[in-house]
């Protein structure tokens, strides 16, 4: 699908989120995600970063406020149209979440294969995302023999291999040396730089230092932005 | 993404490779599962045959039984009793739809009674009813108000017996037999139906990752639960296969032992009582319908499970 120019990928108008009867964890969010986009979300522990992640994935449903998704509301959305916007949307999970019996092609391959797709079909695409990524020698490997940098690529190539618009990251380099997590980041750059829009999640200072991009901070629950 | 776009790579011109399940094929709970259905299938598959070898039985008998009927005359007073069977003997003859009527005589009465009267026993000084058996043409019914009727009016002391209770506690024991084999089928698929939910509940929670991660990448609900109903269709018809397999075995099995030892005592009493041991055409084929609905059991129970824990984690 192409993107209106003008159309935000995300907006959050005054979202407010509590679970139970607790105090709310999440108070007046309000802000837009635009295409072709680089943002951090940061914040201390506990801030609501992950809260977030989650409403952007659609696994929660907020308390209170707006939440449009590509120009769609959620509340209103059915099921299936749920599932269908989460298909241009790329996760990548703090602990990776891969299948442990599928191997590295499998996993990567998975987000096309629940679309429907030949496996002749979508082959050399997966094949050389591997190889772009450096995981090109550990296509058959699974998951447990993986290093945690290689699991941290494979869940990245598994988020990007549907080409999402909108690219989630939840502590990315949060289990990888300073010098695979500056691997990496450059990776999301190169990302950002052929289209998709990317928002990581980190509490990394000496990350977020290395590329200058506009910054969501959250804190007590509030978010502050520097563009 | 142009990189990796641009890359020169081969073309994919292998054929497709055989794609691994999602949900993972092998498991504890899996194993398990297929044990407990095959168990099932086994004992429902036994019990199918064993209502399938009485009602055959039943019917032999009860075909057999009615296929006679037998003219009871007993000594009157003043009347000769050889010339009473004589007329009954006529009547019986005269009657439409009998094959053949043979009284028993005297010498013959004497052996039926010899179990408890003792060898050796002069009837003439007792009272001893004599019997005519009549055999009834195959297909035919008898009118046979009509021949107890003109029995009543032309021979003194005769009675007619059509075995009617024995025919009717026939079918009362065969009815029995098929409530108490339909009642045992039904507890056992519902302990069939037990066992799945608590498996696929088990295999629910050890796949919650594989849930999650579909759902993410925006699998739809029917998606996920097609993965799951196929890993359990195939667990169901494995058990199945087994439990039906081994009972199918057992029954031909004991078909053939049967046949082996027709000749001794022991097989005669064994074929008395079950037939042959041949289910025939009716019995494998509920067998294997049994095995069919053990996988779709399986199948749509772990369905339902699955769309109900979807639905929660929605």
């Amino acid at each position: 699908m192409v993107l209106d120019a003008e159309t935000s990928l995300v907006r959050f108008e005054n979202v407010g989120l509590r679970y139970g009867l607790g105090s709310e964890v999440l108070r007046d969010l309000t802000f837009r995600i635009e295409p072709h986009s680089f943002q951090f979300l940061t914040g201390p522990s506990g801030a609501g970063k992950t809260s977030l992640l989650r409403l952007l994935l659609l696994s929660l449903k907020p308390t209170r406020g707006l939440i449009s998704l590509f120009d769609q509301d959620v509340a209103t959305l059915s099921k299936d149209a749920l599932a269908a916007l989460r298909r241009r949307i790329g996760i990548v999970f703090q602990d990776f979440r891969l299948l442990d019996h599928l191997t590295t092609y499998e996993n990567v391959a998975l987000p096309l294969r629940v679309q429907g797709q030949r496996e002749s079909s979508y082959r050399q695409q997966v094949t050389e995302l591997l190889q772009w990524v450096g995981l090109g020698e550990r296509i058959w490997a699974l998951p447990p023999v993986l290093s945690g940098g290689e699991k941290q690529r494979a869940a990245i190539a598994r988020a990007v291999i549907a080409r999402p618009h909108l690219l989630l990251a939840d502590e990315p380099t949060g289990n990888v040396d300073p010098n695979l997590a500056q691997r990496l980041l450059r990776l999301f750059v190169e990302l950002h730089k052929s289209g998709t829009s990317v928002v990581i999640a980190t509490h990394d200072i000496a990350l977020m230092d290395q590329y200058d991009a506009r910054r969501l901070v959250l804190h007590e629950g509030r978010m502050h932005i520097y563009e | 993404m142009t990189e990796f776009q641009h890359r020169d790579m081969p073309a994919p011109d292998q054929p497709a490779r055989a794609e691994t399940p999602i949900v993972p094929k092998t498991s504890i709970a899996g194993t398990a599962l297929v044990a407990v259905v095959a168990i099932m299938t086994f004992l429902a598959a036994l019990t199918t045959g064993a209502v399938v070898l009485v009602m055959k039985s039943a019917s032999e008998w009860q075909s057999e039984v009615a296929r006679e009927m037998t003219i009871q005359v007993r000594p009157v007073p003043n009347r000769n009793v050889d010339s009473e069977v004589a007329k009954a003997v006529a009547v019986a003859r005269a009657t439409n739809g009998v094959a053949e009527v043979r009284p028993y005589t005297q010498q013959e009465s004497a052996r039926l009674l010899e179990p408890w009267l003792g060898s050796g026993l002069t009837l003439d000084d007792l009272p001893v009813p004599r019997l005519i058996v009549v055999r009834v043409q195959d297909g035919q019914q008898p009118d046979l108000p009509a021949l107890r009727d003109e029995l009543t009016r032309q021979v003194a002391g005769a009675t007619l017996d059509d075995h009617r209770s024995w025919v009717e506690r026939m079918q009362t024991m065969a009815k029995s037999a098929v409530t108490v084999g339909l009642t045992m089928l039904g507890l056992m698929l519902i302990a069939m139906i037990l066992s799945v939910t608590f498996a696929t509940r088990g295999a629910m929670a050890t796949n919650r990752t594989t849930v999650e991660v579909l759902h993410f990448i925006g699998a739809r609900d029917r998606y996920i639960a097609r993965q799951f109903q196929r890993h359990f269709l195939l667990l169901g018809l494995k058990g199945g296969l087994i439990g039906g397999g081994i009972a199918i075995a057992l029954f031909v099995l004991a078909q053939f032992t049967v046949e082996r030892f027709m000749g001794s005592a022991g097989g005669e009493e064994i074929a008395a009582l079950f037939g042959s041991f041949s289910l025939g055409n009716l019995g494998y084929g509920l067998i294997a319908l049994q095995i069919v609905i053990a996988a779709g059991v399986t199948a749509a129970t772990s369905r339902a499970v699955v769309n109900r824990t979807l639905a929660t984690v929605s």
